[in-house]
């Protein structure tokens, strides 16, 4: 890795010397998450996020695979095969099912405390642009996957999610109609679409873990970042992965996994759908069409855009603005050029973030509800300030905002003289070292 | 680039902006009229069950009186198609009584004549699932004024609410208030249907069901009143969509005591892993003569100079 104080591997059983001097594999994986990894030594727990998404990746690809046993991909059989088969006949096929479906709701969970993270401190500045977009690589395909798996029980909310998401594509001019009905290969959903679902829902998860094996890769040359956003300077600065973080991420996950437990156990329909339990009935639409709670802010922004401006129509307007809102996240790095990483020392900043966090609860909310002229006009406001909030106030904050006095190093900021102290005597630089996270 | 993505984003926040005013504009210009349904539908009323909360284990007692509503008033109409005979067990059923129950069920099973090949029917065994009461989708919309009775094996995760819906729709039927008449007069309930303000458009199809009290006899000796009678087959129909409920909870409070420990063990080997690194030097007060000396019992103990 990119430090010189990163320890090296040092195999101690002969069998291990064998195999790193043929594949080097262990090597790897030392350097990767292993005691060759040195990391900031003043993460907090926001920073646990990121191998949480792993381990709810890891738990939906296991139970996936099972529950992919005994699931049939027919528009006649998927509904029993999940109702019937897996939920009641399958030994404990009921809890492969509902730590699926629960999974899914919790991979969202951590990576959107990751995403956030993210944006709160500075982590998609340079050098880690790339991270930060592999990252959205990866949520892009979280979406795509997690949509194509709620398809695939083949309910009401399955069949008329598939209508709606897929008739995206036909707002479009010119190629928008063929290109929805080449992608469901037929009209409406129907049994090409659902086989076609089904293997790429099996699919992705895969590609997901390759992106994330890029994620890491690209993070691994400069390091993970940290609360202060102050760079790594020495060896005094960071900690080895293991086992300091393996140990502050392995109870935590044990802790999130708790509650994860919980809803999959004694509530594991609460973050669903009722009418995902009726069969798909391509004749009776569903009073409200909502899709999972996960996609509500992007929903809201859809539905919000009910005006025709200059030749383009309304629904063309909110197709382009739901998938402008991903991908404006793109250009971050460069929209955001205040050379300060972290939020804590940027006082204007700060403020809007929270101000965005709220703004996308509203979103959300609106996203899942039934519309009504409050709800619509409520969200034409929040969606209106989540594209201001981006490609307006950010740049002019990140212009004009005169940031807080930074560290002078991160074992600065956390050390509270401890540095001073372990220094040989007559060197130390005296108390003035002491202070807290305004020296400079 | 930054000014082209400005640009951008006052053009996404403009079509949003005129979408708000010409929403409100419309709204103020044209108030959308009132709906019967906004005012006179009705939240689903409280209904505890055995099954209830983490703990909650199935009253078997109840879930035979609700089988025994599904069979001799709700059969009629909707089916059941996926519980199986053998899966009454569950509910404290012997093998024998299963058997018994599969046999003389009131519909049989859709069959083949062996010999002639000739569509045929034959009495149900444990393995069948319920026969469902209407051969088809369409048969079931003749016999019911064009409405079609939902499957129940479902219905009580199916339906906001669940069974606290299931036990409000069957004891909800009454006259339409005359409120209700007065303010839309638009909304007298069609001949046909019936007024339920616990259903999403007040007017359900289905008859009431449960009329008198003692419509069912009980064997256990419980009283058959009408709310009886619907609270029992909501619980029968909590188990029909959820025949594990009571594995889910006690595995879960396994895992959950697993976890707990697994997460206080991973905390306190955190707190000793990190013990070293991140000393518990206050930070207003290094200089504190209280931390000063824990920094000087840490130096001796590192042997650095003081």
């Amino acid at each position: 890795m990119s430090f010189s104080w990163a320890r090296p591997y040092e195999p101690k059983h002969p069998v291990a010397r064998w195999i790193d001097e043929r594949l080097p594999l262990p090597r790897l994986v030392y350097g990767a998450i292993g005691g060759g990894y040195p990391v900031p030594r003043n993460l907090n727990y926001w920073w646990n996020f990121g191998v949480l998404a792993g381990i709810f990746l890891t738990i939906q690809i296991v139970t996936g695979i099972v529950l992919a046993m005994h699931y049939y991909a027919s528009i006649d059989g998927a509904f029993n095969s999940v109702n019937q088969l897996i939920m009641r006949d399958v030994s404990a096929g009921w809890l492969l099912r509902y730590a699926h479906m629960n999974g899914a709701s919790f991979f969202f969970i951590v990576t959107y405390i990751h995403i956030f993270r993210g944006l709160y401190y500075g982590s998609y500045k340079a050098p880690r642009e790339l991270v930060w977009m592999l990252g959205l690589v990866i949520y892009l395909l979280m979406m795509a996957t997690a949509f194509m798996g709620y398809v695939l029980p083949w309910g009401q909310m399955s069949y008329w999610g598939a209508q709606v998401i897929t008739g995206f594509f036909s707002a479009f001019p010119m190629v928008g109609e063929p290109l929805r009905i080449w992608i469901l290969g037929g009209y409406a959903p129907d049994q090409a679409a659902l086989t076609r679902f089904f293997s790429l829902h099996y699919l992705l998860p895969f590609v997901i873990a390759g992106v994330v094996v890029l994620h890491i890769w690209a993070l691994h040359i400069p390091g993970s970042s940290n609360p202060t956003g102050v760079d790594v300077k020495d060896e005094k600065d960071t900690l080895p992965f293991h086992p300091f973080y393996t140990a502050k991420d392995g109870w935590f996950a044990a802790a999130v996994l708790l509650v994860y437990a919980l809803v999959t156990y004694f509530a594991p329909n609460y973050l669903g759908h009722p009418d995902n339990y009726i069969p798909a009935n391509p004749l009776a639409t569903p009073a409200h069409i909502v899709p999972e709670w996960y996609f509500w802010p992007f929903y809201a922004i859809l539905r919000s855009c009910t005006f025709n401006l200059f030749w383009i129509d309304a629904k063309l307007w909110g197709v382009l603005a739901m998938f402008g809102s991903i991908l404006l996240l793109f250009f971050l790095p460069w929209i955001d050029r205040s050379p300060v990483r972290s939020g804590a020392y940027r006082p204007v900043f700060k403020r809007f973030f929270w101000l965005l966090v709220v703004d996308i609860v509203i979103l959300g909310y609106v996203g899942g509800a039934p519309i009504t002229p409050f709800n619509a006009a409520l969200g034409q406001l929040a969606a209106a300030y989540y594209f201001l909030h981006f490609l307006v106030i950010l740049p002019l904050v990140s212009a004009f905002e005169t940031p807080l006095p930074l560290p002078n190093s991160i074992s600065e900021s956390v050390l509270h003289g401890e540095a001073a102290e372990s220094a040989p005597a007559g060197q130390a630089s005296g108390p003035g070292s002491v202070a807290v996270a305004t020296a400079e | 680039m930054r000014w082209i993505l400005g640009l951008i984003g006052t053009v996404f926040a403009a079509v949003l902006l005129l979408s708000f005013l010409s929403g409100i504009t419309a709204y103020f210009q044209n108030p959308p009229a009132p709906l019967a349904s906004d005012e006179f539908h009705r939240e689903p009323k409280e209904l505890h069950l055995a099954s209830d909360g983490p703990f909650g284990k199935f009253d078997k007692q109840q879930l035979q009186r609700g089988f025994q509503v599904y069979k001799e008033v709700c059969s009629a109409c909707h089916s059941m198609k996926l519980v199986s005979f053998r899966d009454l067990k569950g509910i404290g059923y012997s093998d024998a009584e299963v058997k018994a129950i599969a046999n003389q069920w009131q519909t049989e099973v859709p069959s083949i004549n062996p010999d002639t090949g000739e569509p045929a029917t034959r009495k149900a065994l444990p393995s069948d699932t319920f026969p469902a009461p209407f051969a088809n989708d369409t048969a079931a919309r003749a016999g019911n004024n064009n409405a079609l009775p939902p499957d129940l094996s479902l219905i009580t995760k199916a339906r906001e609410g669940g069974a606290s819906y299931v036990y409000s729709l069957l004891t909800g039927f009454q006259n339409e208030p005359a409120d209700l008449l007065k303010k839309f007069p638009d909304a007298k309930t069609p001949t046909g249907l019936h007024y339920n303000p616990y259903f999403a458009n007040l007017n359900i199809a289905m008859p009431p069901p449960l009329t008198s009290d003692g419509q069912v006899q009980y064997q256990d000796g419980t009283k058959p009143t009408v709310d009886q009678m619907a609270r029992d087959v909501a619980a029968f129909l909590v188990w029909t969509a959820e025949p594990n409920l009571e594995n889910r909870h006690a595995a879960g409070i396994a895992v959950v005591i697993f976890l707990l420990f697994g997460a206080i063990l991973g905390y306190l080997a955190y707190q000793q892993v990190w013990a070293e690194a991140k000393r518990k030097v206050r930070v207003t007060g290094a200089l504190e003569p209280k931390n000063q000396a824990k920094s000087r019992r840490a130096k001796a103990k590192q042997g650095v100079a003081g």
